[in-house]
């Protein structure tokens, strides 16, 4: 014990002492958690939409007039050339056309039907997607309103929709994508400091000066843990205090359930750090090591992108994932104020995941060559 | 001299892939002697030495140290024994007292013996009222004797020394080897490695390696006797051609 | 020349001799593509949803099944009161409950009006958003609205007809693994030999600092190329996504871009004391705003006003526009000048401060 007390002092002491990493490790994430948290929402507003408008008539008026009051949509020039709104497209001055034709009005009001045009830059297919419904609605609800004003409508049949959204009923997309970048830095720090700080130690030989002492394998490795799970529950607790101070983050659930799950979580990422330093000899290769496997980890667990939508396989490999659990974990409790009886599968994989990996990081580790 | 043997080593090979490091190394250490290991750059010194020291295991005959066998008691071993490698290895971001305050916990030693002990040593080198600097600030001939001091610290029955002296002025190689001897007045056994040739006439008894095999064994004085010349130099000279 | 030449052997050696490394550097871009192509997509399928159906008539009936035919949904619990909604979502992991009133059937017939529920599960919002539009788009087209007159939007997807999530990803994928190959790479090698020493003894031989530069990153451009090279190709053969525009040009913006990463990488190494500073500066400078900023995930057009402005100097993001003129929608030099010019600017800036720095330094 006395040893293991002996080998945190010593960590905490070189860590403090690094007045260059000490801002790059506090201070940079919590800019970057603040800051990006604004960037990743889903919510299609102003798709730029260029109208060539041919028809020139009422119904393509109120038309527009519809999309300029639309949140969704913002309309550019009105143009009335098929080709140049083509042009457009291509050189990115647009998202979207809408082309009416020349009898449009006519048409519709001698045949009942008629056709516009929908060219959408379908590069980002989902957004494309999005505005394509959007814009369908809008030119449905003119029609309506187009018959209505000339009394052809009776007593129509509908089914009415009313969507309630639960537990985030302002759709606040931050109160989803704070608690993921904050997963990814918590884990890049963790992962990379432990890993890092052990094999510096075996490159400038400190490691070997350490090997020859009595000094247990146990003991060391845990005086490699213990200093970055405090640091990475540290770093947790700064983003989430960040979150609920700037952006009203709610906290559903029990804190302590999300402690417990965040410590084991922790050991499971700072053993798979220590792993990949125990059977690494230079820093270089533990960073390419450890990013490439981040990288994949971090874009599997769904912090962007659900994983719901994932293709099997992508979900299969996610059992070997810790990002995963702790990405569900932690919306859970704070979003749903899931209890730890619902996240009991969770908890178990991260479990054996922290044992696994701890175990593997102590055997693999050799004093002796 | 008493003739307890602390350090015993019979047929001792060590191979990495098709490269023989060490080829069939035999001899033995005597209880507070110091004993010199010499040869060329690449003769097989470190690699014999880490074995010793448990840092690196035999690929095949019986060592033993401090009463123990290294491939079977490595830890044991450690315990035991003092290591200052070739390479200055102590923590540079942590101060002198810290250093020496973290590795005597690990050796198991207690707080009043280590504050009386670590005060004591440091007074000797000078270094007491400076041991709230940072390691990193001194330089490299203080550093080493900082190291061996640290070495010693926890009073160990051997000490073994990659090259202590290597890259520092001969005044500081002086005194490094006074603190050698005093150490091994105190009952510890010193086991160095060196190239220095003038260093080997300061040990008790010599091995001189080439090619991962030892070429002579025995004190500097009988050496000089069977090459019949006169000095250690010399000695390696006529063993290398 | 030939001074250099060795020089650049020498830094081949280095990276090549490291097997892992050198793995990792060619087997990063095909994992990425492979997860990007496959596992990273915004579009929804089969969301599993619970039904409450308070009528269970043939409507509701009907309903559930045009719901379940979309693809969109699957069906995993039905549910038998409200009571169970709240377990639904936290233990049954459903997306979204949909609640069909009493006498829906009756009500949809005599009143002209049924009622359904969608109850979305929004600690995903984007999720929650995309399920409730798209289920009541499929109720709204039920029934006599869904006849074929009124005005109706014929559809064309140019440059994706497919409607291929992966389109997107693309550029994304490139602009990342360009810039952490070249950037990351550089700047922690550099920095490792100003750990080590060995960059003093670089700078004392007659190679002159240029060389020197130029002798680091070459392998890394060279590799860079294979990068792209691996990435086009795939995308290619395994995703059926054609270079539209010009190679030539397409491949020389890629080398561009690898410039002015590799000058970025150059910029961190002057200021990193450490392999390990130099890592975190990468790591944090690049990564997540690289990801987030960039355009490629989030769309930067929805971003508040600020981030619009900082993702301006986000480098990726031109690069990312170049990609997709020029890679999907065939546009040529006349269509990225602009963009090409800001990658330029980007790289003189870099260049020029790296070079202050090291000057200062040389003078310490």
């Amino acid at each position: 014990m006395r040893i293991l007390i002996s080998l945190l002092q010593k960590e905490f002491l070189q860590i403090f002492r690094n007045k260059t990493l000490l801002p790059l490790i506090f201070v940079l994430p919590l800019v970057q958690l603040i800051v990006l948290v604004n960037a990743a929402t889903m919510d299609m507003k102003n798709i730029r939409i260029t109208v060539v408008d041919m028809n020139l008539s009422s119904t393509s008026r109120l038309l527009v007039s519809k999309l300029e009051a639309s949140p969704f949509f913002e309309v550019g020039d009105m143009l009335i050339n098929k080709q140049m709104g083509i042009d457009y497209l291509q050189d990115n001055k647009t998202d979207i056309l809408l082309y009416m034709p020349q009898e449009m009005e006519q048409t519709l009001t001698k045949e009942g039907v008629v056709k516009v045009q929908i060219i959408a830059d379908a590069i980002d297919a989902s957004k494309a997607q999005l505005a394509f419904g959007y814009l369908t609605n809008i030119i449905q609800e003119t029609h309506m309103q187009v018959m209505l004003e000339q009394q052809k409508l009776q007593n129509v049949k509908r089914i009415s929709t009313n969507s309630s959204f639960w537990f985030n009923p302002d759709l606040n997309y931050k109160y989803y994508m704070l608690p993921g970048v904050l997963v990814i830095l918590v884990t890049l720090i963790g992962l990379f400091l432990s890993a890092l700080n052990l094999v510096r130690e075996k490159e400038i030989g400190t490691a070997e000066q350490i090997n020859v002492t009595p000094i247990k394998k146990y003991q060391f490795i845990l005086g490699k843990l213990i200093p970055f799970l405090i640091i990475g529950l540290f770093e947790l607790t700064l983003g989430l205090l960040a979150g609920k101070l700037i952006y009203g983050l709610p906290f559903s659930g029990s804190l302590l359930v999300l402690y417990s799950f965040a410590s084991i979580y922790l050991i499971a990422v700072l053993g798979l750090g220590l792993l990949i330093s125990t059977l690494s000899q230079t820093q270089q290769q533990v960073m390419m090591v450890s990013f490439f496997f981040m990288l994949i980890f971090i874009l599997l667990s769904g912090a962007f992108t659900a994983v719901e939508n994932m293709p099997e396989l992508a979900q299969k490999l996610n059992v070997f994932n810790p990002v995963y659990y702790f990405m569900n974990a932690i919306r859970m409790i704070l979003i749903k104020g899931a209890v730890f009886a619902e996240l009991a599968s969770e908890f178990r994989s991260i479990s054996i995941y922290a044992c696994i990996s701890v175990t593997l990081a102590v055997l693999s580790y050799r004093k002796t060559n | 001299m008493e003739n307890e043997q602390v350090i015993i080593v019979r047929d001792l090979v060590k191979k990495f892939g098709d490269f023989t490091a060490n080829a069939g190394l035999n001899f033995h250490v005597d209880k507070g002697e110091i004993f010199g290991f010499l040869g060329a750059n690449g003769a097989g010194k470190t690699t014999a030495m880490r074995i010793l020291c448990g840092l690196s295991s035999p690929t095949s005959g019986l060592v033993e140290v401090a009463g123990y066998n290294v491939k079977t008691h490595a830890e044991e071993v450690k315990k035991r024994i003092g290591y200052m490698s070739q390479k200055f290895s102590l923590f540079e971001d942590l101060t002198i007292w810290e250093n020496m305050r973290f590795f005597s916990t690990v050796y198991g030693m207690n707080k009043t013996a280590f504050k009386e002990r670590g005060e004591m040593l440091l007074r000797k080198l000078e270094l007491f009222e400076k041991r709230n600097r940072l390691v990193s600030t001194l330089s490299l001939g203080w550093k080493q004797k900082l190291a061996f001091t640290v070495a010693i610290l926890h009073e160990p029955s051997i000490v073994f020394l990659d090259e202590p002296t290597g890259g520092v002025d001969p005044i500081t190689r002086r005194q490094f080897w006074e603190m050698i001897y005093e150490a091994a007045d105190n009952g510890i056994t010193v086991f160095v490695t060196t190239h220095y040739m003038d260093e080997a006439e300061y040990c008790n008894r010599v091995t001189i390696m080439v090619d991962g095999r030892i070429d002579a064994l025995d004190t500097p004085a009988k050496l000089k006797e069977k090459y019949q010349v006169n000095s250690m130099n010399d000695v390696f000279l006529a063993l290398a051609r | 020349m030939n001074r250099f030449l060795a020089f650049v052997k020498k830094e081949f050696l280095h990276i090549f001799r490291d097997v892992r490394t050198m793995m990792i550097l060619f087997i990063m871009p095909i994992a990425q593509i492979l997860i990007f192509g496959f596992a990273i997509t915004t579009e929804i399928k089969n969301a599993s949803i619970a039904i409450l159906d308070k009528s269970k008539d043939e409507v509701t009936r009907e309903l559930t099944q045009k719901l379940l035919a979309s693809d969109y949904y699957t069906v995993s619990d039905y549910l038998s009161s409200e009571a169970e909604i709240e377990s639904s979502f936290t233990k049954g992991r459903n997306k979204m409950v949909v609640v069909y009133e009493p006498q829906f059937a009756q009500n949809y017939e005599k009143n002209g009006v049924a009622k359904v529920q969608l109850l979305c599960d929004a600690s995903d919002p984007n999720t929650a958003r995309i399920l409730s539009q798209y289920a009541t788009g499929i109720f709204a087209s039920y029934g006599e609205m869904a006849q074929s007159n009124g005005i109706q939007a014929e559809v064309r997807m140019y440059y994706n007809e497919n409607l291929d999530g992966f389109y997107m990803s693309i550029p994304g994928i490139m602009a990342m693994i360009l810039m952490l190959v070249s950037a990351m790479m550089t700047s922690i090698s550099i920095t490792r030999e100003k750990e080590l020493g060995s960059m003093e003894v670089l700078l004392i031989s007659p190679l002159k600092p240029i060389q020197i530069i130029f002798g680091k990153v070459t392998p890394y451009i060279l590799m860079a190329i294979v990068n792209i090279l691996s990435i086009l190709a795939l995308s290619y053969w395994v995703f059926n996504v054609p270079v539209k525009g010009s190679m030539a040009l397409l491949l020389f913006e890629c080398i561009l871009f690898t410039v002015l990463a590799l000058s970025l990488g150059i910029l961190i190494s002057t200021v990193a004391k450490n392999q390990m500073v130099a890592m975190f500066m990468s790591l944090f400078a690049l990564m997540l705003p690289v990801i987030l900023l960039s355009g490629f995930i989030f769309p930067i057009d929805n971003m508040p006003l600020v981030l619009q402005w900082l993702s301006n100097i986000i480098p990726p993001k031109w690069f990312i526009i170049i990609v997709k003129t020029i890679m999907l929608k065939g546009g040529g030099l006349a269509h990225v000048w602009k963009e090409t010019l800001i990658l330029v600017a980007f790289i003189v800036v870099f260049v020029g401060l790296s070079v202050k720095k090291f000057n200062v330094r040389l003078q310490d």
